[in-house]
């Protein structure tokens, strides 16, 4: 049994020895990628486990154990992880749990905080609890984030935004269903086994499984017939993780929609291009804003090999790179906005209207607060400069029904339809 | 035939058209949710009388049409969608269209660019908000229109949502306003709340046309719009039908009517809804349950051959009256529990003087009076005693379980909890921005379903499958419970599911408690709504304890109020009650004015209840000002100093001419610091005047997020002002980041504060047509050595001329200035705690964000506070003196940070107490009111949090601060 150790602010650490073991939990965001980046820590020695348990219990222990008014997003990932500890699936004894933090003004930088306050709540004060920050936050002697550690990660997230494309683009069209989906595991196993060799995160193999990928998906039979294009943007975790979007995707889809998220690689990009924006604001040290940029220039190196393997296959759109979505905002919201997705999530919708997803659902959770300015406070000027935008907005949160998101969703279907018409006559 | 059938919400509405697209039937009915019988009815009856033969174009439309549709096979029409087809057929140059439906508001723009508009998560200002109050007022919604029509004063309402709207009402009906103005004032908030909440920047011009249920019914809604939109707008023949008619016009599948009957019949709900279990498997364990309960039960006595000293109790509660008698060994003689149709004077007035006369044998020796309408009462019938609700819940607590340390009451539109420690009341939880778990929500929806209260919460108690509704606000609950209804959950399984809502609102959102541990050990239900055997039952399941449940639950109130009158009359022989007595109670009259006080800014609406010649009550007031009138020493008032401040930044002539800066947000932090700055620079600083109503209301069509905090919303005013005023020049930067006080990790704002002059920037479209130069860009003032250069940077792409060097000594003359400033609170802070002391008054750390000081955000609550005797100070005065305090949270936002370090100052002062005011959907004191409350619990100090609003419930208010000061006394 790991000893228990504390800091001095009283903080119960990750020590070696849980590293040997502890079973380490993390959340779900996006499903692809989360399930590469758990081989990636797996890869280093740790015992990680993907959360998978769903259902209305989460949300509800969410409510027991957060103050209510706190963000959806975090009311689901505290959820998800009582509910985990609860369920009995795991000794609770050999547990840890895994959670991002940003440090940045959102709320969302202290999901961490709240997490442990619910613990305590909840009996759960000797579950260690592991930030996995990029800013040095919090330290752990049983954990690192090495920088080899980090280009898997990238290679991750990579691998993930790029399987992510190219199911959205496929599966609508599809002739035989499923075609696209089982490429997709399939590859997740592929990989999974290549990183196991520890092989696939170097860019030139990188370059190589990407342009085969892009290929296994260009050769699932499709039947390309005119359909509804929809983008999905907004805050991080609501856009992507079914749980917190009442499966959004699988509800566009019903709806015969061509559905497009844009992916975690510009968010990522995003947060690193923000240091440095804060540098050409306000001030600061140089030397930093050199140390920023080169991981800033890897970031973009990566995108570069994403954008350009996806492109040997013409019979697909591959994504814009960071500079160019960076561009579209100039003059509608300012690069100093970077609290949560800030300028970013408008400029991934002027991206997609750019790409012909001028439907756009922009989701966020219930009283969000950076999504007041960069959500629905820029939509009538996303419509200014380009009119074809049609948006609509849903608020997410624990008591928000399916029927009137659902409701809402199919106005803006409506009209997308009413357009689709128009543009093929 | 062309049919289309539009199942909204309430209601399915039926059109069909011939061949000439001629309407050849119409149908409108309330559907009470049974709904798949009610359209296969209806359909029956189309094919019956209008269709000939079997085969007809049917489209489904309607936002509880969508499952059905669906499972039918009958093609489905977006309501919206169906509403701009129907438009287009009928009224063709149309430019925007307003439609109402029972749950839902929209707004549609037709020309110049195609937008529609619904109402989001929230259903405030729609048709069953109309209803909502209606049923509040006691009279029809028809009423309410007639009554409308006589109005002669419009009162504020809050229409955001139906509770908070409620919360405004009911004071106003306590305190006597007239049920004209109050009509008329709700159908102005219905207009102003679907104007603000979906024209979202869109002026609504031109052609307009109402559609839909409550705009077709009430003419006075719709006059509402008129004067609210400065239009005339149109009222068409069809206005019910425009959605079933859109659907019947965009019908191109032919459909085998009987056999879509007959797919309706059988439409099997899958029973999807989420359920939870039930509440007794059987009766067995229903009685054994009941007769548990029957043990709780209070002393009686007989009235009717009683004689001697008895002690009245009456509490004048949000929707009832009830009224106690009490006989000398506290057993209870007779009682009332009446409803008070929005006024209780007549009912007290009758209760008073049916004692009198039918036993004159009983002596009233004492009396005292608590709830909403003490003030009112105590003044209209002198009863000798007032005391706050909290108080009154105790002493009755106390007679059933004496060592009773958690009492949680129920009441028709208010909740209270409060743990008891050491005799004193420790702990108080009310719920102020949400009364979803309230009786009055069990009783709308009862009525809404068509059943009386008692019937339809028996209904849940041997529910099979109770409906897991989650637990937030009444509006949510509307859609879960359609949602609930659409996947086939039966009104038994409603009816529990409200009551374990109720119950889970109760502990979860006020309470905030993870269990019944935290709760205490002896507890005492109380208040009507646990009359109710289903709450209960689930109160008791949730917190597995048992409670007890006097079987005068719905008396305690007055019980206590009686009781109280009784210790004060034992513990003073020599007393004297000044009861009203029978002679002028057969003279008794009530008169009631209306009036505005104009002693402040605040402007409050006085209503002036005279009765007879000599007494009088006015309501309303938030300070003493126009009830004593006469000049008092004042209490000292940090916010009154603070504001004063701000005010004395004059404009000062300058050669580079004027600059604006809105008076809002963090700028109520700033003002020293860029008014020097930009004075220095040769400006002439011209800020917005103070907020009101009105400039609120200026910047309203410009919010684009309803959601978002008030004092956020109240900036689109301040900037329409300035460009009102032929301000040319506006000032209003993004801030990341503020000033580092050096007592947290770090020095945010928090996004709204930072960000908000973007939202400003591309939402108020008067700035591009009067040419004003907005200046937003990201400034960072929190690094002192690189502001003038960075600074220089940005002026320079506005003005011309203005040297570094001139920047640079602006600068350091604003920074002085802001430190000057902070100074100065400080000491006038320490001033103010030094008389404190002396004079022996409370002191309480009013504490929130810079910008609670504007008296339109903070509803005069300052005052209030002085108006009981204690001096006010804000956070800032105190934060400064203790170290950074550990946190169990992330402390990186500046102004929140000072919270932290006032709470943990507090927790060491033996006068002072924290009272924290949070903006409601402030989503960042989500996180600092628990930690502020973690804070003072640690030093045993009591946590109090009012939350503040557009519109605010100062009666709950009053209850919490009165609360707070008896707690303090004990």
């Amino acid at each position: 049994m790991a000893k228990l150790i504390r800091d001095e602010k009283g903080r119960l650490l990750f020590t070696e020895e849980m590293k040997e073991e502890y079973t380490i939990l993390c959340p779900n965001m996006v499903d692809i990628h989360f399930r590469l980046l758990v081989n990636v820590f797996r890869s280093y020695g740790y015992k990680a486990e993907l959360l998978t348990n769903c259902g209305a219990n989460i949300a509800q222990e969410g409510l027991k154990y957060v103050h209510n008014d706190t963000c959806y997003p975090a009311l689901l990932v505290i959820g998800q992880f009582i509910d985990a500890l609860n369920s009995g699936k795991y000794d609770v004894n050999k547990v840890a749990l895994l959670i991002t933090q940003t440090g940045g003004g959102c709320r969302a930088s202290n999901y961490i905080h709240l997490l442990r306050k619910a613990l305590v709540k909840a009996g759960y004060e000797n579950v260690p609890v592991i930030s996995l920050n990029m800013s040095g936050l919090e330290k752990n002697p049983g954990f690192s984030l090495s920088l080899p550690m980090m280009r898997r990660f990238i290679a991750g997230l990579v691998y993930g935004d790029a399987l992510m494309l190219l199911d959205n683009q496929v599966k609508p069209y599809e002739i035989n269903k499923g075609d696209s989906n089982r490429m997709v595991e399939k590859w997740i196993e592929t990989l999974t086994e290549k990183f196991k060799e520890g092989k696939g995160y170097s860019i030139d193999q990188q370059t190589e499984y990407l342009k085969q990928i892009a290929k296994d998906f260009a050769e699932i039979p499709v039947n390309k017939t005119p359909k509804v294009k929809v983008g999905i943007v907004g805050e991080i975790y609501v856009k992507y993780a079914a749980l917190a979007n009442n499966d959004l995707e699988a509800f566009l889809a019903e709806q015969d929609c061509e559905v497009n998220v844009p992916g975690i690689l510009n968010f990522m990009i995003f947060k690193v291009d923000n240091r440095m924006e804060d540098i050409n604001l306000y001030g600061g040290n140089p030397m930093k804003y050199q140390v920023v940029k080169i991981l800033f220039n890897y970031f973009c190196k990566m995108q570069n090999v994403l954008i350009k393997a996806i492109q040997t296959q013409p019979c697909f759109q591959a994504p814009e790179p960071y500079a160019h979505v960076k561009s579209l905002v100039k003059g509608v919201i300012g690069y100093g906005n970077k609290m949560g997705e800030g300028w970013l999530l408008t400029a991934e919708m002027l991206e997609l209207i750019e790409a012909g997803y001028e439907n756009i659902v922009c989701a966020q959770p219930f009283g969000c607060l950076p999504n007041h300015i960069c959500g629905k406070g820029m939509i009538r000027k996303i419509k200014e400069v380009d009119d074809r935008a049609n948006i609509v907005p849903i608020d997410y949160d624990p008591s928000a029904t399916r029927v009137n998101q659902e409701n809402r969703i199919k106005l803006m279907l409506a009209v997308a339809k009413e357009n689709l018409v128009a543009k093929q006559k | 035939m062309r049919i289309g059938l539009d199942v909204g919400s309430t209601t399915i509405k039926c059109v069909a058209l011939d061949d000439q697209d001629q309407i050849v039937f119409e149908s409108y009915e309330r559907h009470y949710s049974q709904i798949t019988q009610k359209m296969a009815e209806i359909l029956e009856r189309v094919r019956t009388e209008v269709v000939q033969g079997d085969t007809a174009e049917v489209s489904v439309s309607g936002s509880a049409g969508m499952g059905i549709a669906q499972a039918c096979h009958l093609p489905f029409v977006q309501e919206v969608y169906a509403t701009r087809i129907a438009t287009n057929k009928r009224i063709s140059d149309a430019d925007v269209i307003i439609e109402l439906g029972g749950e839902d508001a929209k707004i549609l723009f037709l020309t110049g660019g195609l937008e529609v508009r619904m109402n989001g998560s929230c259903a405030g200002g729609t048709g069953a908000f109309i209803d909502q109050m209606s049923t509040l007022l006691h009279i029809t919604p028809e009423e309410m229109n007639q009554l409308a029509a006589e109005h002669e004063k419009i009162y504020t309402i809050a229409s955001r949502c139906g509770v908070f709207a409620k919360s405004d009402i009911q004071p106003l009906l306590n305190q006597g306003a007239r049920k004209s103005d109050i009509s008329a004032s709700i159908f102005a908030a219905v207009a102003n709340q679907t104007i603000a909440g979906l024209a979202q920047g869109r002026e609504i011009k031109g052609k307009v046309v109402y559609l839909g249920g409550p705009l077709t019914f009430l003419s006075g809604l719709r006059d509402s719009f008129d004067t609210a939109l400065k239009i005339q707008g149109i009222f068409p023949d069809h206005s019910l039908y425009f959605v079933a008619l859109g659907a019947a016009y965009s019908s191109t599948e032919t459909i085998d009517l009987k056999k879509a009957i007959q797919e309706i019949n059988e439409y099997i709900h899958e029973g999807q809804f989420l359920s939870i279990p039930c509440l007794f498997e059987n009766e067995a364990q229903y009685e054994e349950f009941v007769a548990r309960h029957a043990k709780a039960k209070a002393k009686r006595g007989d009235i009717e051959t009683y004689s001697g000293k008895a002690f009245l109790g009456i509490d004048a509660g949000s929707t009832t009256v009830k009224a106690v008698l009490v006989g000398t060994e506290g057993e209870l003689l007779h009682s009332i529990y009446r409803s008070n149709s929005g006024n209780p004077v007549p009912a007290v007035k009758e209760y008073i003087t049916e004692i009198y006369e039918k036993y004159p044998n009983v002596q009233i020796a004492a009396s005292a009076v608590t709830g909403y309408g003490e003030e009112l009462l105590k003044n209209a019938f002198s009863l000798d005693f007032g005391i706050v609700e909290t108080i009154a819940h105790y002493t009755a607590a106390k007679h059933f379980l004496p060592e009773v340390d958690f009492i949680i009451d129920i009441g028709g539109q208010d909740m209270k909890c409060f743990k008891i420690h050491n005799g004193a009341i420790d702990n108080i939880f009310l719920n102020e921005a949400c009364s979803s778990g309230c009786g009055s929500f069990l009783q709308t929806f009862a009525n809404t379903l068509g059943y009386e209260i008692p019937e339809f919460a028996k209904l849940g108690l041997f529910a099979k499958h109770p409906v897991d509704l989650g637990s937030r606000c009444t509006v949510f609950m509307n859609s879960s419970v359609k949602q609930a209804q659409k996947d086939g959950a039966t009104t038994q399984d409603i009816s529990a599911g409200l009551s374990v809502s109720v119950v889970k609102n109760a502990i979860y959102k006020v309470i905030r408690a993870a269990s019944a541990d935290e709760l205490g050990k002896n507890i005492v239900v109380q208040g009507g709504t646990f009359l109710n055997d289903a709450v209960l039952r689930v109160f008791e399941q949730e917190l597995k304890v048992n409670v007890i449940r006097p079987d005068i639950s719905g008396l305690m109130g007055a019980f206590g109020a009686a009781m109280y009158a009784m210790q004060r009359e034992k513990q003073h022989p020599e007393f004297q009650t000044h009861l009203i007595r029978l002679e002028d109670l057969q003279h008794f009259t009530h008169e009631v004015k209306v009036a505005t006080c104009g002693l402040c800014n605040n402007h409050c609406r006085l209503t002036i209840n005279s009765f007879g010649k000599e007494r009088k009550f006015i309501g309303g007031n938030r300070c003493e000002k126009p009830i004593s009138k006469k000049k008092q020493e004042p209490v000292p008032n940090m916010y009154d100093f603070k504001l004063e401040t701000l005010l004395s930044y004059r404009p000062v002539a300058g050669k580079r001419g004027k600059l604006g800066l809105p008076m809002g947000l963090n700028m109520y932090e700033l003002l020293p610091f860029w008014h020097t700055f930009f004075t220095e620079l040769g400006f002439e600083v011209v800020t917005s005047p103070l907020s009101n109503r009105e400039m609120y209301i200026k910047g309203q069509h410009t919010i684009p997020s309803d959601t978002v905090c008030f004092p956020a919303k109240l900036m689109h005013g301040h900037i329409c002002t300035l460009i009102e005023q032929g301000i040319k020049h506006i000032f209003y930067p993004c801030m990341s980041y503020n000033f580092d006080e050096g007592i947290s990790d770090n020095h945010y704002n928090c996004p709204v504060v930072a960000y908000y002059p973007e939202v400003i920037s591309v939402n108020v479209p008067e700035l591009e047509a009067e040419q004003v130069t907005f200046i937003n860009d990201y400034i960072g003032i929190h690094r002192k050595k690189d502001f003038p250069g960075k600074m220089h940077k940005v002026l320079s792409q506005y003005f011309d001329g203005i040297s570094p060097k001139e920047v640079k000594n602006a600068a350091q003359k604003a920074y002085e200035e802001h430190d000057r400033y902070l100074e100065n609170i400080r000491k006038k802070g320490d001033e103010f705690l030094t008389q404190a002391e002396a004079e022996g008054r409370p002191i309480i750390v009013l504490s929130g964000r810079p910008y609670h000081l504007d008296p339109e955000i903070n509803h005069g609550i300052d005052r209030l506070i002085t108006s009981l005797g204690a001096v006010v100070i804000s956070e800032d005065v105190v934060s400064s003196k203790v170290e950074k305090p550990a946190t169990s949270v992330l402390n990186q936002w500046t102004y929140h940070a000072r919270l932290y370090a006032a709470a943990e100052y507090i927790g060491t002062r033996k006068n002072m107490n924290l009272v924290q005011l949070v903006s409601f959907g402030c989503g960042v004191d989500a996180i600092t009111t628990d930690e502020v409350r973690q804070l003072l619990e640690k030093n045993n100090k009591i946590y109090t949090q009012i939350k503040i609003d557009e519109i605010t419930n100062l009666g709950a208010v009053r209850i919490r601060l009165r609360s707070l000061f008896a707690a303090l006394d004990q």
